[in-house]
């Protein structure tokens, strides 16, 4: 069995804008061994938050295969590719995409809610997490109350909170500041070395492609590594 | 955090809209409590339910007055205690201030309606003037009407035999109610059936109602049965029933009530779709991105749709709860205020129709906007797309 956490084979993807359909995705293979931390970089509309989208079960190949984890979710219906979702992959966005009504608790819990677990159980594993992201002081402060790089931290723990083996990272520190930037970025690592989370990160920034293991280049819809061995 | 707090957070996520959707909402069902009262009590049927008093009324119209020969043959009717009989006189005082003046036995008043309490001397009094006057407490305190003193009245209706319009009484009682209840409705006054009788200029033997008071309530079915049965095809038909049907057939002279009513309560309801429906669909639109996030975390799309139809439903069941909550009360106030004439009661049928009505309106507000959140894609969603 392959050590492979992500296998992407031969993806097409295409969308329809208007009349037009455009190819974003022209055959891309791409295997990413379990425990790694891949920064995806190239320009804009290289097809990385395409890829990404891909990857973290949030938008299906027109044609090939993602496997994550051993299982083929471009075949998962939109019910079955949820409840995946909320089992296997944490997802942390550039502009933390938090609940603004509820306290970082509150939004750390929210993927607990589609678990079986008692109210309890919830509040422990979110307290073990919102210590591990280092805001266990500030559970009970909504987002518009903490800075951007807390905000971000509360949306990584959101992302652990179901213990998840795959992070998936859209430029987690495109709207902050260098220095906070780059304690997020320790935070991925940590994760990744310490936790052994798969992370996938989208960037175009290349100091925060330093913090990962390595880092993969796409320009026009296609790998740059892949395409110099075609 | 549980999902039903979620839904209470987003509801809350901009206090002041959500406390004027509320508002609106309060206001509808509380509309919608007092009139649907209004629905049931104008179109229910006969009820002689505890009816002590019965009144019979010429068939077509109450404004048709009945001949005094009818008065022998209902008093002959077993379970009649004792028969009135009264003619509107109306009356006007003064400018144009609309009295509730009737034409009475003073004896047959005092038997029948042994609710009006007055002392001794005072009824003596009225049986004894034939140009006296009785008023109730409220009427005489409105005008300041004392024992004694000559009360001009004129008569829309009824002109005396030289033609004048203007009468004069003298009042010799003022009576009150023998309790709270009652005394709401001594805003009306009691002339002289004898003296009316003969003075006026055309209507001569003439009982506008008959006013019958029972032995035992339970006899109220088959003695009007029989009272209406006795004048059955001839020429002064019918129509007997209990003193709150006559009463709220009287506010049926505006016209069709329940159509009115049903025409109110869907202006005011077409308005709340339009209100709460927009409030429901902009706070989904604003919070796209949300959502989106809802089902990226593994919400399924029917988990998502159900989180807004909550949404809708909670202001709908909160809103209308209060406001049926506010109706019930009022209209036991309205009931009283109104002496008993207008008997509003905001009853667990009300609240039935109500719930329904809650159910319906969750639906038609939530629906749309839920159904937008189900369908929204999380790629474009995330994309502002």
């Amino acid at each position: 069995m392959s050590d492979a956490m992500v296998q992407v084979q031969n993806v097409h993807k295409s969308y329809v804008r208007g009349k037009q359909t455009v190819e974003v995705l022209h055959g891309l293979s791409l295997d990413i061994p379990r425990g790694d931390f891949v920064a995806l970089m190239g320009p804009s509309g290289s097809g990385k938050t395409t890829l990404l989208n891909l990857v973290g079960g949030l938008d299906t190949p027109t044609s090939g295969e993602v496997l994550v984890g051993g299982e083929r979710i471009d075949q998962l219906s939109g019910g079955r590719l949820a409840e995946w979702r909320a089992r296997n992959v944490g997802f942390v966005f550039q502009f933390y995409n938090l609940m603004p009504v509820l306290t970082a608790e509150a939004n750390v819990e929210l993927p607990l809610l589609l678990t079986n677990l008692t109210a309890a159980q919830r509040r422990k594993s979110v307290a073990i997490v919102l210590e591990v992201v280092g805001l266990a002081d500030r559970a009970r402060h909504k987002p518009k109350e903490l800075s951007g790089g807390q905000e971000q931290r509360v949306a990584i723990a959101r992302a652990l909170v179901s213990d998840p083996a795959i992070l998936i990272c859209d430029e987690p520190t495109g709207d902050l500041d260098r220095k906070t930037a780059d304690e997020i970025l320790g935070l991925l690592q940590v994760l990744n070395r310490e936790h052994g989370k798969t992370v996938v990160m989208v960037t175009h920034d290349p100091k925060a492609a330093e913090f990962a293991s390595r880092t993969l280049h796409l320009e026009k819809g296609q790998l740059l590594e892949q395409a110099a061995a075609a | 955090m549980t999902r039903t707090g979620f839904v209470i957070a987003n509801l809350w996520r901009k206090k002041t809209r959500t406390v004027l959707t509320l508002l609106s909402i309060v206001t509808a069902f509380l509309l919608f409590g007092l009139l649907q009262a209004v629905n049931v009590l104008f179109s229910a049927g006969a009820d002689f339910v505890g009816a002590t008093r019965l009144v019979t009324q010429a068939r077509v119209s109450f404004t048709q007055s009945l001949p005094m020969r009818h008065l022998p043959q209902i008093e002959s009717v077993p379970g009649v205690e004792r028969v009135m009989w009264s003619q509107w006189f109306g009356g006007v005082w003064q400018e144009n201030t609309q009295l509730i003046i009737q034409a009475v036995d003073p004896a047959r008043l005092r038997d029948v309606y042994p609710e009006f309490v007055m002392p001794d001397a005072e009824w003596k009094a009225f049986e004894n003037t034939r140009t006296g006057m009785i008023a109730g407490r409220n009427l005489a305190n409105q005008y300041g009407w004392k024992i004694g003193q000559k009360v001009p009245i004129a008569s829309n209706i009824f002109p005396q035999q030289d033609g004048s319009k203007a009468w004069t009484f003298d009042l010799v009682g003022i009576y009150d109610g023998k309790d709270e209840e009652w005394q709401r409705s001594t805003n009306g006054g009691w002339i002289n059936f004898a003296y009316f009788d003969e003075a006026n200029q055309f209507a001569r033997g003439l009982a506008g109602v008959y006013i019958i008071r029972l032995a035992d309530p339970d006899d109220a079915p088959g003695v009007a049965t029989t009272i209406d049965g006795m004048f059955e095809n001839s020429p002064d038909e019918t129509k007997t029933q209990t003193e709150k049907d006559f009463n709220i057939g009287f506010f049926k002279q505006i016209g069709d009530i329940g159509l009115i009513v049903r025409w109110i309560l869907f202006a005011v309801f077409f308005t709340l779709l339009l209100v709460v429906g927009n409030t429901i669909a902009q706070s989904v639109r604003e919070r796209i991105p949300e959502l989106a996030i809802l089902k990226t975390l593994g919400f399924k799309d029917g988990a998502v749709l159900g989180f807004v139809l909550a949404e809708a439903a909670a202001l709908c069941v909160i809103g209308g709860f209060i406001g049926l909550g506010i109706a019930t009360p009022l209209g036991v106030i309205i009931t009283k205020a109104s002496g008993g004439y207008l008997p509003l009661a905001v009853d667990a049928n009300v609240w039935v129709m109500g719930a329904i009505a809650v159910v319906v309106l969750s639906l038609a507000v939530g629906l749309l906007p839920a159904l937008r959140a189900k369908r929204l894609t999380i790629v474009d969603a995330l994309a502002g797309r």
